[in-house]
């Protein structure tokens, strides 16, 4: 796009040259634009729109870091914090310990291992709306929903697995792990299958235990994999929002309020827009921190 | 790709010790083919193992069935499910039906259509001026693709939902149009990068040649690059369905009434009806599931090649 502007000025001396400059362009204008005006500018805006207050029909008005200051000290966005890091965090750890496990299970050449990991990868191509509803039903508080009705042959009562503000966040944790840990378990797979296998028989050899070999053959082999995995889980956390919007809504009493579901309510269902887009920014900032902070530390691991 | 199911593309990835000449002596017996060598012989492991598969297949893929016989018993009270449906029946797709269930589903059709359709040719040509050409400011034009993986919808839906009803410069509106849906995805940063690495495999002698025949640009593209990135565009075209299909927020705030409603989406509006039960929600949630899971199960080689390729090259 831009090189439209400056061609003018550069034909005279050779007109092919000028031509080529301008083909990436064209090739490049309609991905350009769309990233423009429906991320960047929307991202643009944000950060203007967080400091001010925004007020239809009545005309913005600058407020400074009001938004900001009002979103950070107020207690249900703080509340959203710490239920943000821990299902983040619990999600994250448990899908990669699950993925790790499904992994090594899984691991072989065998057709019918080949067709029982694609059946355990349904839950991560399944729209998150219809595992929210599967999920709802799994749940039903009943003692004859179906996790219910397991629990009731054990002899244990029914649980409100949704309706406990002291459960909810646990029971919306179990799906993330089980829609994270069969994604988790294909990309360790492919670490899997890189690690040399000379290296177990000389493990073998040495008499090594089956625990030493994980520990000291396989996980090392595996770690950039890991590392990914965990890069994606950490970011994917932080911007939880159709799970919880879907399977709870950040009931019951607020109990599995999120920082992005937090958002959403103050910016669509209380107009609020100034501190929704405050909200947002201090996201952004968050998940662009830990993006740069990981690729770096990724990076130094590699080179070493 | 002929690849079997799971094999990542680049084996070697960075940082793993597997040293080069070691692999293909493939003399090693079948016990350290796996990390916890498990043998194919029936024994007491072999049991195990077994035995696990059952457990992880129960946890994973059983719930599903759930949903299938749920959406076929008449008035699955939300309770009393199984796995297996006790009296078959159509009625909760009639009734779901009646609620404009495949209005929403056209909706998500139209949608995943148009716009893995945009996004694949969008992508295909920030791809190709990517790979094949070099230009002033080439660096920053890949870190801002990069830049949109970064930020995801969640994020800027506020902003979004605003500039949806108002488009800078030109002042469209365009809510209420599968267009405020379709083209927020069209610049998809995953796909720019993956089909850019794979169009800088296509070797330069055959770009040469065909420069020399006078094959213009459009056509080198058509003719000569995509046609060797095959594998790449299909899991392009994979990932991009299953990401659109399961857009939430996007078509939530892209709407400007629940008749504009995608089918994921508008499963809600079931759920929130008193009148029906848990069975009509069950038969829109197989509706929904029906699409992404028939392009999985055709084509999910080359998905899971994907990830795995995605994920090892970071």
């Amino acid at each position: 796009m831009t090189a439209t502007v400056t061609t003018p000025a550069t034909r005279r001396p050779s007109r092919v040259l000028g031509r080529k400059a301008v083909v990436p362009w064209l090739f490049l204008a309609p991905g350009l634009l769309l990233a423009l005006v429906f991320k960047f500018w929307p991202m643009a805006k944000g950060v203007w729109l967080s400091f001010f207050d925004v007020r239809p029909f009545l005309g913005d008005q600058w407020i400074g870091l009001d938004n900001y200051a009002r979103v950070l000290t107020d207690h249900r966005f703080q509340d959203a914090i710490g239920h943000t890091l821990i299902l983040g965090m619990g999600q994250s750890l448990g899908a990669i310990l699950l993925g790790f496990v499904l992994a090594l299970l899984l691991e072989g050449q065998a057709r019918s291992l080949k067709i029982i990991r694609t059946a355990v990868f349904l839950p991560a191509v399944t729209a998150t709306a219809v595992v929210g509803e599967l999920w709802r039903l799994l749940y039903y508080p009943t003692s004859d929903g179906l996790l219910n009705g397991g629990l009731h042959l054990l002899g244990l009562g029914p649980v409100q697995f949704l309706d406990n503000p002291g459960i909810a966040l646990y029971s919306t944790m179990a799906m993330g792990i089980w829609i994270w840990a069969p994604y988790n378990m294909v990309i360790i797979l492919a670490g899997l299958a890189g690690v040399d296998r000379s290296l177990y028989e000389a493990a073998a050899m040495d008499g090594v235990s089956l625990w030493q070999r994980l520990r000291y053959v396989t996980l090392p082999a595996i770690r950039p994999a890991l590392g990914i995995v965990l890069t994606l889980a950490a970011i994917r956390g932080l911007r939880v929002f159709t799970e919880v919007y879907v399977l709870t809504g950040g009931g019951p009493a607020g109990s599995t309020e999120v920082w992005m579901t937090r958002a959403y309510t103050l910016g669509f269902t209380r107009n609020d827009i100034g501190g929704a887009s405050a909200a947002s920014v201090v996201l952004l900032c968050v998940t662009l921190l830990l993006t740069v902070t990981v690729n770096y530390f990724r990076r130094r691991g590699d080179v070493r | 790709m002929s690849a079997p199911v799971i094999d990542p593309v680049r084996p070697t990835a960075p940082g793993s010790p597997a040293r080069p000449g070691a692999r293909p002596r493939r003399t090693t017996p079948a016990r350290f083919d796996t990390a916890l060598g498990w043998s194919d012989r029936p024994g007491p492991a072999w049991t195990f193992r077994i035995l696990l598969c059952l457990i992880a297949l129960g946890v994973f893929a059983a719930p599903f069935l759930t949903i299938l016989s749920g959406a076929f018993t008449t008035n699955a009270g939300g309770s009393s499910l199984s796995f297996l449906p006790h009296d078959s029946t159509l009625l909760n797709f009639k009734v779901a039906g009646e609620r404009g269930i495949w209005d929403y589903f056209t909706n998500s059709l139209v949608i995943a259509g148009g716009g893995l359709l945009l996004q694949l040719v969008v992508c295909t040509l920030a791809a190709y001026a990517l790979a094949r050409h070099r230009f002033r400011g080439q660096a920053l034009v890949l870190t801002l693709f990069m830049l949109t993986m970064m930020l995801p919808e969640e994020v800027i839906a506020i902003p979004l939902s605003l500039v949806l009803g108002d488009v800078p410069v030109v002042h469209l509106d365009l809510k209420g149009t599968v267009w405020g849906v379709i083209l927020p995805l069209g610049a998809w940063g995953f796909s720019v990068m993956m089909l850019t690495e794979f169009m800088r495999d296509v070797p330069d002698e055959i770009e040469e040649a065909a420069r020399l025949d006078g094959v213009g640009e459009l056509r080198m593209l058509w003719q000569i690059v995509l046609p060797l990135c095959g594998p790449a565009l299909g899991v392009a075209g994979v990932l991009g369905f299953i990401m659109i299909w399961d857009q939430y927020l996007l078509p939530l705030i892209a709407s400007k009434d629940p008749t504009d409603y995608t089918v994921t989406v508008a499963l809600s509006i079931l759920r929130t009806d008193p009148e029906v039960g848990s069975g009509v929600v069950l038969a829109g949630a197989v509706i929904a599931l029906l699409p992404s899971l028939i392009v999985y199960l055709l084509l999910q080689r080359s998905l899971v090649t994907g990830i795995a390729a995605g994920a090892t090259k970071g």
